[in-house]
């Protein structure tokens, strides 16, 4: 990007007029971006398999023993632990599912990284657990390994959770933002900004009554029919933090794309709407946990959309747009009353600590 | 809530645009007055829309962006001390100050606080007894109710470690300061709807009659302002310069008399330097003699903290309107959303922000 010049830096370095870390290094966007390609990449860089951290997918793929692997790895630390429509254990086992079920892979075996604060009521935990282990049986995916820390009071909030995941990708499916085309069809899965509202009505100090529920599901069952179907799909991706909005630019940076989509096709539901109307909050830019933005070939999206509209997870699935040859790497949206914008990442975090 | 949809309706837009189109004879520059509607109008694409001469200028009407650096870097000086918990509305955390922003100073240690209602601090500051608790109480007269409020409450509950840091700004002298400017090519005005909802209406009528002007008071739906929009016009095309009330779902001529109340009794009227624009006589509130004690400059002693602008910035050119964002040299190169030169390119309401999150891709290609 022209903004950010690269001169100058040494790795590990601090970030230029940013010597520590704040919040938005963890938000998803631009800031988290920024780390990652200058302080993690370079880092990490010279090991056999490091070309496949430098593609920065939600999955890494590559070959082992003959076959095809996905592997993912994701960290929970969401405040408060438990919100309408899940807990931070269910959240962590669709999470990695999800990352590991975007590359196209059927997630196989997840392991369970735990740091536990000390204080925190077993009781708790033992719910927490408990949903972890419902949601595994739930996608047919298991936890065959785990480990467990405990730090000193004050130094947690209770309970973080690392979760990675490994699955096999199917012979011949090669998703990725390489495959994005002009003339592809953009379909998000239902919709959007759910997870984020739904943690928001319960946030300390900022309770609004709402039937919002987080849409914290595992995608894999649906993904699978989406590949079985044969469809013409490029690229999937779950829009989680920085929402539909981080996802559409990071493909379209990684594709060297232009995106144009139409503001009013993208499902928004009335509360969520609402809600971020007085938050001040765009909904594109709101997280979601059981939500996919799929790339596909326009003459394959009729047949794609019937295929998701089939599972319990895509009913809302629709078309809200399209890849474009002009303004490569930018999203732009046609409004309602028929104007157009760019729509940016949110660059700030809207939401702190919601995954 | 409908009114979402209802105020973004396409075909009464369409209807509204097309007479709009048919009644202008000539080139207009009509000035939205608040950032609220600056942001409605790019992130809808308004602008586009209009014929061919009718030209937006963006007002000063951004509290974020108006306030002054000094007061920036006075509250950077208190957000930093350890014995203190510093609340404040999200926008301001990253509005850069000398040196640091409230981000920097929360990553070195300091308890920042975003919080939605003023009265949160308040709650705040009972939870935590051995803590000062500030709240950086800005705005126009729209926040000003609710700000005025936290000092009233404080001192119903006896809290000794409540201040308020003010720095509250008018719209009337701000609109007759950018009326004098000899550079100022406006010639009607959006007022600032949710100003009016706690101000009222009468302050306009002299502007309007001083400087023969239209004043239409907006709201800041797409269709408010443009039905703002399409009133200035008909204005402007008959040859009549009047107040009309465009927002009269939420404003009435009285304004909201409780509100005016707490105001009146809480703040009295002070000179207010703007950033980027200097000190307008009387434009601003301070808190009032009888509420001296929650003055958190005072409290904490910054009142010597001076500071001095970037040379680079333009942002004062951009909140008086004469020059668009894009057109101030450090536009998107020096100073973007992620390292800001100055406040416009902070807020989501800033003029600046708002054409570089919506608009980048037409001015100079910027990605």
């Amino acid at each position: 990007m022209s903004e950010f010049d690269l001169e100058g830096w040494t790795c590990p370095a601090p970030l230029r007029n940013q010597p520590n870390i704040v919040m938005g290094h963890g938000g998803g966007g631009r800031l988290s971006g920024e780390l990652i390609e200058n302080v993690f990449v370079p880092a990490f860089a010279g090991t056999q398999l490091a070309s496949v951290l430098s593609q920065l997918g939600d999955a890494a793929v590559f070959d082992l023993g003959g076959a095809r692997l996905a592997f993912s790895t994701d960290s929970f630390v969401v405040r408060p632990r438990v919100f309408p429509g899940g807990n931070i254990g269910d959240l962590a086992i669709n999470g990695t599912i999800n990352d590991v079920a975007m590359s196209g892979a059927s997630p196989i075996a997840i392991s369970v990284g735990v740091i536990l604060e000390e204080g925190l009521a077993i009781e708790e935990l033992g719910r927490i657990a408990a949903a972890m282990g419902v949601a595994a049986r739930k996608a047919g995916v298991s936890i065959v390994t785990g480990d467990t820390k405990v730090v000193d009071r004050g130094h947690g909030d209770g309970i973080y959770i690392n979760t990675s995941g490994v699955g096999l990708v199917p012979a011949g499916c090669d998703l990725g933002p390489h495959r994005v085309r002009p003339g592809d069809s953009i379909i998000v899965s239902g919709p959007i900004g759910m997870h984020g509202i739904a943690i928001m009505s319960v946030r300390e100090g900022l309770e609004f009554g709402s039937d919002i529920r987080s849409d914290s599901a595992p995608l894999n069952g649906i993904v699978s029919n989406m590949i079985a179907s044969g469809a013409d799909i490029h690229m999937m991706r779950d829009p989680t933090r920085g929402g539909v909005a981080a996802t559409l630019n990071e493909i379209a940076l990684a594709s060297g794309t232009g995106i144009e989509i139409i503001e009013h096709a993208v499902p928004v539901d009335e509360d969520v709407r609402a809600a971020c109307g007085f938050l001040g909050l765009d909904p594109m830019c709101v997280a979601n946990e059981g939500k996919l933005v799929a790339f596909v070939a326009a003459d394959s999206c009729e047949a794609l959309l019937d295929v998701m509209q089939r599972h319990p997870y895509g009913r809302g699935a629709t078309s809200i747009g399209t890849v474009v040859e002009a303004h490569p790497g930018v999203v732009v949206a046609k409004t309602a009353i028929g104007g157009t914008r760019v729509v940016d990442f949110a660059l700030a975090e809207q939401l702190p600590r919601i995954c | 809530m409908k009114y979402l949809d209802e105020f973004s309706n396409p075909e009464v837009a369409g209807r509204l645009l097309e007479e709009i189109a048919r009644t202008v004879t000539r080139p207009w520059a009509i000035m939205e007055v608040c950032g609220g509607q600056t942001h409605t109008i790019i992130r809808n694409g308004i602008d586009q829309l209009l014929p061919e001469g009718v030209e937006l200028i963006h007002g000063p009407g951004c509290p974020v962006c108006v306030t002054p650096l000094e007061t920036i870097d006075r509250a950077l000086a208190i957000a930093a001390r350890p014995d203190v918990i510093f609340c404040s509305f999200g926008d301001m955390i990253r509005v850069p100050g000398t040196a640091i922003d409230l981000f920097g100073i929360k990553s070195q240690g300091g308890d920042i606080r975003i919080v939605y209602s003023p009265l949160d601090a308040v709650k705040i500051a009972q939870e935590n007894p051995d803590k000062q608790v500030v709240f950086f109480g800005i705005g126009f007269e729209t926040t000003a109710p609710a700000n005025a409020m936290t000092v009233v409450m404080a001192r119903r509950l006896r809290l000794s470690n409540f201040s308020l840091l003010v720095s509250h700004v008018l719209v009337p002298p701000a609109i007759k300061v950018i009326m004098d400017s000899p550079a100022h090519r406006v010639q009607g005005f959006l007022a600032a709807g949710h100003v009016c909802t706690v101000m009222g209406t009468r302050q306009y009528g002299p502007i309007v009659e001083d400087y023969s002007v239209p004043i239409v008071v907006t709201g800041f739906e797409p269709l408010d302002v443009i039905e703002g929009i399409r009133r200035v016009i008909h204005q402007l095309e008959e040859g009549r310069a009047e107040l009309e009330n465009a927002y009269p779902r939420a404003v009435v001529e009285e304004g909201n008399h409780a509100a005016q109340q707490v105001i009146n009794d809480v703040f009295t009227v002070c000179n207010r330097a703007w950033r980027g624009i200097g000190v307008i006589p009387q434009s601003g509130w301070k808190l009032s003699e009888r509420y001296a004690e929650f003055d958190a400059e005072l409290r904490f002693e910054v009142t010597n903290i001076v500071a001095h602008e970037s040379a680079q910035c333009r942002s004062g050119d951009v909140l008086q309107g004469l020059i668009k964002p894009n057109e101030c040299g450090a536009f998107g190169k020096e100073c973007t959303p992620r390292m800001p030169l100055g406040a416009p390119m902070v807020s989501n309401e800033g003029a600046c922000a708002a054409y570089y999150q919506f608009r980048r891709t037409e001015v100079v290609g910027i990605q």
